[in-house]
């Protein structure tokens, strides 16, 4: 449609609303992680008196940021890494395969990523205790527990995202490559697999992001040696001072690999979100 | 191959291919071979989601805390107490709950509210070509990968009473409040609570609403305007009922992520949030790692639970199209 004077004002001011709202927040995060805690400590500024990147190194030894970088690593990358292989697993078979009991497993996995966390904090706690009570294998405050808390969580949106990239490939592609011997599971590795990879590789992204910034089951599963950055960020602020500075300047640290991941996959898991939302 | 994939989805849906048999020289093999798949899928959502239900309910009827905790399997079968604890409005516990339950209500409609009509504004307006719509584009799913916490982060500090740049604007220039204003405590705290999840919410209506638009074909428009309807005219009675089914299903999903919402209020005020802006989850949080009291934790988590279950369930019958239930 054309495109009137007064549209095209409407749409200037619309946008440069919003933009001003998105701009605020990550101006402030960017412009306080370059000045010193005597000015962060004060009535705020737009601009540095004086510029610094001391809160970027400053950060390392006011609170064990390392550790908590190495934890969140350990604990997302694992579960990221397993929530992918099982969601690969089960998708094939609901979207390529026809089997009994298909459709109770599928709104199965469709159903209880309806339901929130906070319904399983509890019970899970519990059995980890009782677990580690009765056969001695710990889950509470350590990797394991909440690496397989993670895992289980992503699944079923992984799965549900990666039907959607598998059932849009023609059937065509895995029957050639099944006439020339291979079996349909081989089939499905080496002929659709490496077609959906993008597909593969944004919900892998989108799963990591879930788990990087995951602070519910975090701050019960995890201790002062397995904290995440989800949780350990909080440090910062003690009884004495808060390091507005270093809080900022670590949470740009630690939001920019996922920030740049996240858009370089965008594309590609927009398609499966609205694939997704529009079946 | 990403405009196969694209090209593919609008008509495919996510159930299995339409194909019929296929050839029969391996049934036997086929047959174990779905099951032997999903398998790892199953024993994952077995153990940490189906049985941690199952048990959520089970110790909503234990009497638990602080020394039946560490043993747990053993503690005492009080029947429906957590319940009628959590559930009589004229105790102080039950009061508490009806109180959330009424405020998380109000602030799910409001966050819900305005991250729909921003999400809807921005994609419609960004669905046109026009000069920097890229970077637009780009800057507004900014939030929506930012991780939650680190919002939040941001939001403390900026509505900080002292040093914060919100106190800053209102006082030093807009000269609107004779003193600093309190935003983190007491029935402020309710404000920022709302603004800080709609700044982290609204992109992700932004995304699907984008994603909507585009398989809204551009000569549905043509006809409408030939036919005299002005821009606002179409918006109404042509985008929206077009992009209709994908908003039922977002609405959906925001209004289970927000009524639930726990990182948010937890990072802004810790693990005791001022009363004035506690939500549902928090509170159970509160009840059963504050107070060590699991069982009223896991009766108020119960009914949670039903309520969640039945909400959804009205709202699908009711919005949803028939033939999307079936195929669900």
């Amino acid at each position: 449609m054309r495109e009137t004077l007064s549209f095209k004002a409407v749409r200037a001011v619309v946008l440069t609303v919003i933009t001003g709202i998105v701009l605020l927040p990550l101006y402030v995060v960017l412009v306080s992680s370059f000045k010193p805690l005597r000015d962060v400590s004060g009535p705020f500024t737009w601009l540095p008196e004086t510029f610094t990147i001391e809160p970027y190194i400053q950060m390392w030894s006011t609170i064990p940021l390392a550790k908590y970088l190495f934890n969140s690593l350990i604990v997302t990358t694992l579960s990221t890494a397993l929530a992918l292989v099982i969601a690969v697993l089960a998708a094939f078979a609901l979207a390529r395969l026809r089997w009994r009991g298909q459709r109770s497993f599928s709104l199965l996995v469709l159903s209880t990523q309806m339901f929130p966390g906070i319904l399983f904090l509890l019970p899970l706690y519990l059995i980890f205790t009782q677990i580690q009570r009765t056969i001695g294998i710990q889950l509470n405050g350590n990797y394991a527990g909440l690496i397989i808390t993670y895992m289980t969580f992503s699944v079923p949106f992984a799965t549900w995202m990666l039907m959607g990239f598998f059932a849009s490939i023609p059937d065509e592609l895995e029957e050639a490559a099944m006439i020339d011997g291979t079996t349909r599971l081989g089939a499905f590795l080496r002929v659709v697999l490496p077609v959906v990879r993008p597909g593969i590789v944004a919900v892998g992204v989108f799963t990591f992001l879930n788990g990087w910034g995951e602070v519910l089951f975090a701050s019960v599963l995890t201790t002062s040696d397995t904290r995440t950055l989800a949780v350990g960020l909080q440090a910062f602020s003690s009884q004495v001072d808060v390091r507005w500075n270093e809080m900022m300047a670590a949470s740009i640290v630690i939001s920019l690999p996922v920030l740049i991941a996240f858009l370089l996959v965008q594309r590609h898991l927009v398609q499966g979100l609205a694939a997704g939302a529009v079946k | 191959m990403s405009t196969l994939i694209q090209e593919a989805r609008p008509s495919t849906p996510a159930g299995p291919p339409a194909k019929g048999n296929q050839p029969t020289r391996r049934r036997r093999r086929r047959n174990v071979l779905p099951y032997v798949l999903v398998l790892p899928a199953l024993i994952a959502e077995l153990f940490i989601h189906i049985i941690p239900m199952g048990l959520g309910i089970w110790i909503a009827f234990l009497s638990l805390n602080q020394l039946s905790i560490r043993n747990w399997i053993n503690a005492d079968f009080i029947g429906f107490t957590n319940f009628l604890n959590g559930l009589n409005p004229t105790t102080a516990i039950g009061s508490q709950f009806f109180g959330t339950l009424g405020r998380t209500a109000v602030y799910t409609v409001l966050v819900l509210g305005f991250s729909w009509a921003l999400g809807t504004a921005a994609a419609y307006f960004l669905n046109a070509r026009f000069r920097g719509r890229a970077v637009l584009r780009t800057l507004y799913l900014l939030p929506y990968a930012l991780p939650v916490f680190v919002s939040a982060i941001a939001f403390a500090f900026m509505f900080n009473q002292r040093d914060g740049i919100i106190n800053k604007i209102l006082v030093d220039d807009l000269h609107l409040f004779a003193d600093r204003p309190f935003w983190l405590i007491g029935s402020n705290a309710f404000v920022v609570l709302v603004i800080a999840s709609i700044w982290t919410t609204w992109p992700f209506a932004f995304l699907l609403q984008l994603a909507a638009l585009q398989t809204v074909p551009e000569d549905v428009y043509e006809a409408a305007s030939l036919d005299g309807a002005g821009r606002i005219r179409q918006f109404f009675d042509v985008t929206l009922p077009m992009i209709r089914a994908s908003n039922v299903v977002m609405l959906l999903l925001m209004f289970l992520a927000t009524f639930n919402q726990f990182t948010v209020p937890f990072v802004l005020f810790g693990p005791s949030a001022p009363s004035e802006s506690l939500l549902i989850s928090p509170l159970i949080y509160q009840f059963s790692f504050g107070t060590w009291n699991f069982g009223l934790g896991g009766a108020v988590s119960t009914m949670l639970l039903v309520l969640l279950f039945v909400v959804s369930l009205i709202y699908i019958r009711l919005v949803m199209p028939k033939e999307r239930i079936r195929r669900a």
